[in-house]
């Protein structure tokens, strides 16, 4: 249960991240790098993008700077919390060959040296959090998720300023952090109501000067979140996505959004929920070792789904129906929720704008005859 | 324990079953036990090359060995058949959800391969072999696609004389000596006696081919839920997280790679699932 702790006064909030660096923490938060908001390591505030904000729509991103005190006036860049957990690319395993041949594996240690705290991390990425959590902890222990994730600190940021292409509203997953977070603070012009999730987060809390909070400090957060998610106009279809994208696999759709698909797997690589990723093998030049690797791949890849001298997925279309299908329907089977938290990312950083409301709108609009 | 990392094994028998397939037995070089069931597969590693699913053809407890049937068709496994006799690859398993051997106990049981989808129907036909009075009446059924590409053939004369054995071949091209059926698998059916309550069917090869077996058995009586399949996909991880093997919501590696046919029936043999 999330609980409020108190006020923390702006000119306090280095504070914040001096009490996380004090207690052992590789402090991570929202930077302005390479034209867009990243994740990077901070110590200070003044690295925070204080005055951004985003403007965001389909296939597009950019940055501007406004008139306000605040440092979290914006919508989630294209990171996300995933990175720092299921690593773009990492190695899993060595094998040494002695000259007999014989084989010799070992493991990497994926223990980080230091547990991450994040900072500024949105509603959906932490609804996003608790599905790549059940993905690649649920069933078998992924070593290397489970290394970075066990000493995660999480600071949540209440979501005032969705951007276009958000709809975490519709997919019941924000704009407000309920869950799954250690901190969660509401942004004000003058500091930040802090409330404490997590026992930790409460420790944390035990080191700030918090100030009592007023009923109009409390008024204006919570009005300011409605007001986020009344913004917010796109959404999926309420209808039961998971049937009826199964009944519509023939769906002249389909084809009109491949036609515009180039199967690039931006979308996948933003995805926060997408957990598809390849292993390889790279010999060392010598012979004597070897390392065995995996990185992000995509069910847009012509690689995904290859068999010896067959391809299940040789046409676009058929991989954007297997993203969808998968994404809002499968999900349902797999982990008892849709795939979508509705950061609205695919949207944005997809070069050519295709919108997964639309299409899946598109796709369900029409009334056919469902199976009973 | 990490899930992804191999073990070593030691190859310490191979035999060449015809040119592009060849059968690999091995050893665990660390000694510790090793069960599996029928219808489960290994990860073969091939140093500096990669892993491969490989279905487990059956296991010898006492010289502690187990066997694969391998089919050189790429990189890896073009790779392994250059392995010689006291070569070591890693081995990771065994893997996945396996034939249902307990619930066909007291049951007929049809066996229907299709092209070179031998492989797991084998460790079937060895199991009920080796427990044979758990079972009734077992019927092979192998289709392949040119007669000249059945291996096994001595083998399948072998069974064909056991008793309570029916063995039906089917090529849909002949070669010269062929005496098996011209034509697809399926036409077997009609040379089997079928009690349909009394059978359980396990299907294995090109899912278009399990597609009409499946059809086909069902229309002559036996249950949809008696009909088993074992399905392909491209397995990297093989505990369901690197997301190749995905058919619709099911992880084939973890899943399945058996299911019943109600469970994959809907995708099945859709193009692009
Ligand atoms: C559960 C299961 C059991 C299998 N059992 C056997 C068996 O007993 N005997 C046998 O000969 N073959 C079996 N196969 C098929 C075997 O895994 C492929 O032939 C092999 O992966 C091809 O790898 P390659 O590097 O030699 O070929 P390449 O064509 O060079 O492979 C390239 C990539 O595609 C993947 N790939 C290609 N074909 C397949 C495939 N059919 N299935 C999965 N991944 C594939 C490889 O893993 C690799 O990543 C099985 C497959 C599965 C899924
Ligand atoms: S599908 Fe698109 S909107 Fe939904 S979670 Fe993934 S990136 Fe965000
Ligand atoms: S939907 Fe857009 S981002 Fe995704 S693969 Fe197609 S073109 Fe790339
Ligand atoms: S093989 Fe990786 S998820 Fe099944």
């Amino acid at each position: 249960m999330i609980k409020e702790a108190g006020f923390l006064a702006r000119a306090d909030l280095q504070t914040l991240l001096d009490r996380l660096h004090d207690l052992g923490y590789r402090v991570i938060g929202p930077v302005v790098d390479d034209a867009a908001i990243l994740y990077r390591d901070i110590d200070r505030v003044e690295q925070l993008p204080l005055g951004y904000t985003d403007d965001q729509a389909p296939g597009s991103y950019r940055l501007s700077q406004v008139d306000t005190p605040r440092c979290f006036a914006w919508a989630d860049g294209p990171h996300a919390l995933k990175p720092f957990l299921f690593a773009p690319r990492e190695t899993m395993w060595q094998v040494a060959r002695d000259s007999d041949g014989r084989l010799a594996f070992s493991a990497v240690d994926p223990r980080p040296a230091k547990a991450l705290a994040v900072v500024g991390v949105r509603a959906c990425d932490l609804a996003a959090l608790a599905l790549q959590d059940r993905h690649f902890l649920d069933h078998v222990n992924d070593p290397y998720y489970e290394a970075r994730r066990a000493g995660l600190f999480l600071v949540a940021v209440h979501c005032a300023y969705p951007a276009d292409t958000c709809f975490c509203a519709s997919t019941g997953d924000g704009p407000r952090a309920t869950t799954g977070c250690d901190l969660a603070l509401h942004e004000l012009d003058d500091g930040f109501i802090v409330e404490a999730a997590s026992p930790r987060g409460h420790a944390v809390c035990d080191g700030l000067s918090l100030r009592a909070i007023d009923d109009d400090q409390r008024r204006a957060a919570n009005d300011a979140l409605s007001e986020a998610a009344h913004r917010q106009f796109r959404r999926l279809p309420s209808t039961d996505l998971h049937n009826g994208l199964l009944a519509r696999l023939d769906h002249p759709r389909w084809e009109q959004v491949a036609s515009r698909c180039l199967a690039c797997g931006s979308c996948t690589s933003v995805c926060p929920t997408c957990f598809c990723h390849a292993e390889s093998d790279a010999p060392s030049l010598d012979g004597n070792d070897s390392e065995h690797l995996r990185e992000w791949d995509s069910c847009f890849s012509a690689g995904h789904a290859q068999l010896h001298g067959f391809q299940v997925r040789p046409e676009i279309r058929q991989r954007y129906r297997q993203w969808l299908t998968h994404k809002l329907g499968s999900w349902h089977e797999q982990y008892g929720r849709s795939g979508c938290v509705g950061c609205g990312r695919c949207i944005t950083w997809c070069p050519v704008g295709i919108d997964i409301t639309a299409e899946a709108n598109a796709i369900c609009a029409d009334t056919i005859e469902e199976a009973p | 324990m990490n899930p992804y990392l191999p073990r070593e094994a030691e190859i310490v028998s191979r035999h060449e079953e015809s040119a592009t397939t060849f059968s690999l037995g091995l050893r665990l070089t660390d000694g510790q036990p090793y069960r599996f069931a029928p219808g489960q597969f290994n990860m073969l590693y091939l140093y500096g090359c990669g892993e491969v699913p490989i279905s487990i053809v059956g296991d010898d407890p006492v010289a502690g060995t187990l066997s694969h049937t391998i089919r050189a068709v790429g990189r890896v496994t073009q790779g392994l058949q250059q392995l010689a006799v006291g070569d070591r690859i890693g081995l990771r398993g065994p893997y996945g959800r396996g034939w249902p051997m307990a619930a066909a106990e007291g049951r007929n049981l049809i066996v229907v391969t299709g092209g070179l989808g031998c492989a797991p129907s084998v460790s079937i036909i060895h199991h009920v072999l080796d427990n044979r009075a758990r079972y009734g009446h077992l019927s092979i059924l192998q289709g392949v696609k040119h007669a000249d590409d059945l291996i096994w053939r001595e083998q399948y004369d072998a069974w064909a004389a056991l008793p309570d054995v029916t063995v039906g071949l089917a090529a849909d091209v002949a070669s010269p000596g062929w005496h098996g059926h011209v034509g697809l698998v399926t036409a077997l059916f009609d040379q089997v006696t079928l009690q349909p309550e009394q059978t359980l069917a396990m299907l294995c090869g090109p899912e278009i081919m399990m597609r009409a077996a499946a059809e086909q058995l069902h229309a002559r009586g036996v249950a949809a839920d008696d009909i088993y399949l074992s399905m392909e996909r491209n397995m990297q991880c093989a505990v369901g997280h690197c997301g190749h093997c995905q058919h619709g919501g099911r992880f084939v590696c973890r899943d399945g790679p058996v299911f019943a046919w109600p469970e994959v029936r809907a995708l099945l043999g859709v193009r692009g699932f």
